[in-house]
């Protein structure tokens, strides 16, 4: 397999809170290949954000701290880079793409502006009339009608839709080797959902950028998705595949999060949601932290006593951080096998 | 309903004929205006924006153009601006408007009575100079301190309270202490003593004074507004897209910080013009001979007994600036409030 254009190693990310310190990040390693989509997905707070915020020096410090681990990111460490040359990686080799793009453009600056700024800020010898053209191009890309007059209009005459567009035409102006997708859509309704999606796909044909889509709508990761990590209390416990993320997962959370999906085609009064509350990240349980809302521990004393490395299943690329993984053989998402819509209305 | 008939089946074509560095869709590109085949297929565009971009001839318009709308539409504040106007063109055109010296003394005419004889409107004070003469260069006088004042401090109050709000932490805290240690200088006795020491009397001195302690409360107003504004995820998306700390403030937070800055500038000339009165009356301001709103008053008060217009001009003057610029700091704070649409 090819280099990765991304690796984390045992990132540890904390926060000093008056209650005493949280471990929103604890131990997270993953890589991100060249021109794959890898998934985050978790509940909030599970750290899906904070572990890529954090090795881009966007999380206030402090209270946030990164206390060791190793981001490298084409050849260099980012965790050691000083402010100065990580603000060289930021919007440039690396950029962001953020939930919400109502409040995530400059109201009293011009779209063009934006978008000149952040290249210029990264090509310092960019003349101002190549920057304009380059950043009118940019807005046709993402499917902006009109891009030489809408390059200078402000965001509050641009749509919701629209808007998100222009961020990421913002966030691939330089074009990065990463792309990071922070929740892109959440803020959008489904129609525009789909036509972002196509928009982010678009965004990573034209600059063969790898690209992080961190959310919790399974149905995105399932079909944007190469790769998943999930993620639960800071720490990942399961990646493989998004195919076998779906059909075959080895991790009980992972089985939760699936089960507690509503299904359009079954007739459910109910929704199957994973019993208790994600724990305190202030007072880790020990153990595994997921043994107290999980149905296979079980009350089992190893669960409760002893961490789950994250380890392959059978020798493969899949891996899971469950004492037990075995015994799910055979689970599989109830999404995969869902009743084509004519059985169920025939039924 | 067929399978083939469910709109999820149509074959996905959406954005993929625009490239980079290549052809965009095709020039030519209409809205089909036949029913039934979704422009979408046509020109890759969903048909509702090609719809709506070719209806419509779009302007950009920004805040400011909004602003400038609602602004010129308050009656109040218009105005006043027109008032102002005029009153500060008589001070600069003082030597144009009147035939006398400021310091052009008739023993002829000691205090004489508002009179159209010898076009002594406002009369003649104890020395015989035309009092008109007087007022109109005091409002020079006055202006210029006021306008200096207000730049002075808004520059320096923004400053501080830009860097407070937007760094927080200890350089929050020094910067703020030092302000709240200017805020409880008891004004008006530092002014008499600073403006005895240090100002001499002179007009741009007396500005730096009064400026050093009039700032407090615009550093106070910014440092609020960069508090909030700092946490605005646009600003974290400057940062993610590399800008530096500089930038963001003078780019991304400044301009956005812009309407409670004006408001106050506006402010602060009016109460310039009221403390610098104050100052010259007290004998602390300005020195004779130059003319001075406030002096002009306090020389005349000696002799309100028997000649009122001494006092009356300058006052009446004093009060209609300061009661324009207060009316054009509502009308700037109405036009420069996003949420008030309804005018625009």
């Amino acid at each position: 397999m090819a280099e990765p254009v991304l690796a984390i190693r045992d990132l540890v990310v904390e926060f000093h809170t008056d209650d005493g310190v949280v471990q929103a990040v604890d131990g997270v390693s993953y890589d991100v290949y060249p021109g794959e989509t890898l998934g985050i997905v978790g509940e909030s707070g599970s750290g899906k954000s904070v572990s890529t915020m954090s090795i881009l020096g966007l999380i206030p410090q402090p209270p946030g701290r990164i206390r060791s681990g190793t981001a490298v990111f084409q050849g260099q460490d980012l965790l050691k880079l000083k402010k100065k040359e990580l603000r060289k990686v930021r919007g440039n080799k690396m950029a962001i793409v953020f939930q919400d793009p109502m409040t995530s453009l400059n109201p009293v600056l011009k779209i063009g502006f934006q978008l000149k700024e952040t290249l210029k800020a990264h090509n310092p010898d960019m003349k101002d009339s190549d920057a304009e053209k380059r950043g009118i191009n940019l807005l046709q890309v993402v499917g902006i009608p009109q891009p030489d007059r809408r390059f200078q209009q402000y965001p509050h005459e641009f749509s919701g839709g629209m808007r998100q567009r222009a961020m990421i035409a913002i966030a691939i102006a330089n074009n990065p080797a990463l792309l990071i997708a922070d929740e892109p859509t959440t803020a959008l309704d489904v129609t525009i959902q789909a036509q972002i999606l196509e928009v982010l796909k678009k965004a990573q044909d034209e600059t063969n950028a790898a690209t992080i889509l961190i959310t919790h709508d399974l149905g995105l990761i399932a079909e944007m998705a190469n790769r998943v990590v999930v993620m639960y209390a800071g720490k990942v416990v399961e990646l493989a595949d998004v195919h076998t993320i779906f059909e075959a997962p080895r991790h009980p959370y992972t089985i939760g999060l699936m089960e507690s999906l509503p299904r359009l085609t079954a007739d459910e009064d109910f929704l199957t949601p994973i019993p208790g509350q994600p724990p305190s990240l202030i007072n880790r349980p020990p153990g595994c932290p997921f043994h107290p809302r999980c149905f296979l521990s079980q009350g089992r004393a190893r669960c409760r006593e002893e961490e789950p490395p994250l380890r392959p299943i059978q020798g493969t690329a899949h891996l899971s951080a469950c004492h037990f993984a075995e015994e799910l053989e055979g689970a599989k998402s109830k999404l995969v096998d869902e009743p084509k819509a004519e059985e169920v209305r025939s039924s | 309903m067929t399978d083939s008939e469910r709109p999820s089946d149509h074959p996905k074509k959406g954005l993929t004929d625009v490239r980079l560095e290549g052809g965009i869709y095709p020039p030519d590109a209409q809205p089909r205006t036949d029913p039934g085949v979704p422009t979408e297929f046509v020109t890759g565009m969903p048909a509702s924006e090609l719809v709506y971009e070719s209806g419509l001839d779009l302007k950009a318009r920004s805040q400011w153009a909004y602003a400038r709308r609602r602004f010129l539409r308050h009656r109040l504040a218009m105005g006043s601006v027109f008032g102002l106007i005029l009153i500060l063109l008589a001070g600069v055109l003082a030597n144009r408007l009147t035939s006398y010296g400021p310091a052009e003394i008739d023993f002829n005419n000691i205090l004489q009575k508002p009179t159209t004889k010898g076009h002594h409107y406002f009369g003649a004070d104890f020395l015989g100079r035309d009092y008109l003469t007087r007022v109109l260069f005091a409002i020079r006088t006055s202006a210029k301190v006021a306008f200096l004042v207000a730049f002075l401090s808004t520059a320096l109050g923004t400053a501080v309270g830009a860097l407070a709000g937007y760094f927080g932490g200890w350089i929050d805290n020094l910067l703020m202490r030092f302000t709240d240690l200017v805020l409880t200088l008891p004004a008006i006795a530092v002014l008499l003593v600073a403006s005895a020491r240090f100002g001499n009397g002179n007009q741009y001195r007396v500005a730096v004074i009064i400026s050093l302690l009039l700032w407090t409360g615009i550093a106070r107003v910014v440092r609020g507004v960069f508090l909030s504004l700092r946490e605005k995820e646009y600003v974290e998306a400057a940062k993610a897209a590399g800008a530096g700390d500089m930038r963001i403030i003078f780019r991304h937070i400044l301009p956005n910080s812009l309407g409670p800055i004006i408001v106050n500038m506006t402010l602060t000339t009016a109460g310039a013009i009221l403390i610098e009165a104050a100052l010259s009356f007290l004998g602390f301001g300005i020195k004779p001979p130059t003319p001075a709103l406030g002096q002009l008053i306090q020389d005349g008060a000696t002799e309100l007994q028997t000649a009122w217009w001494l006092v009356v001009f300058p006052g009446i003057v004093i009060m209609a600036i300061v009661l324009c610029i207060n009316f054009i700091g509502d009308g700037l704070r109405d036009a420069l409030d996003p949420t008030q649409r309804v005018r625009a």
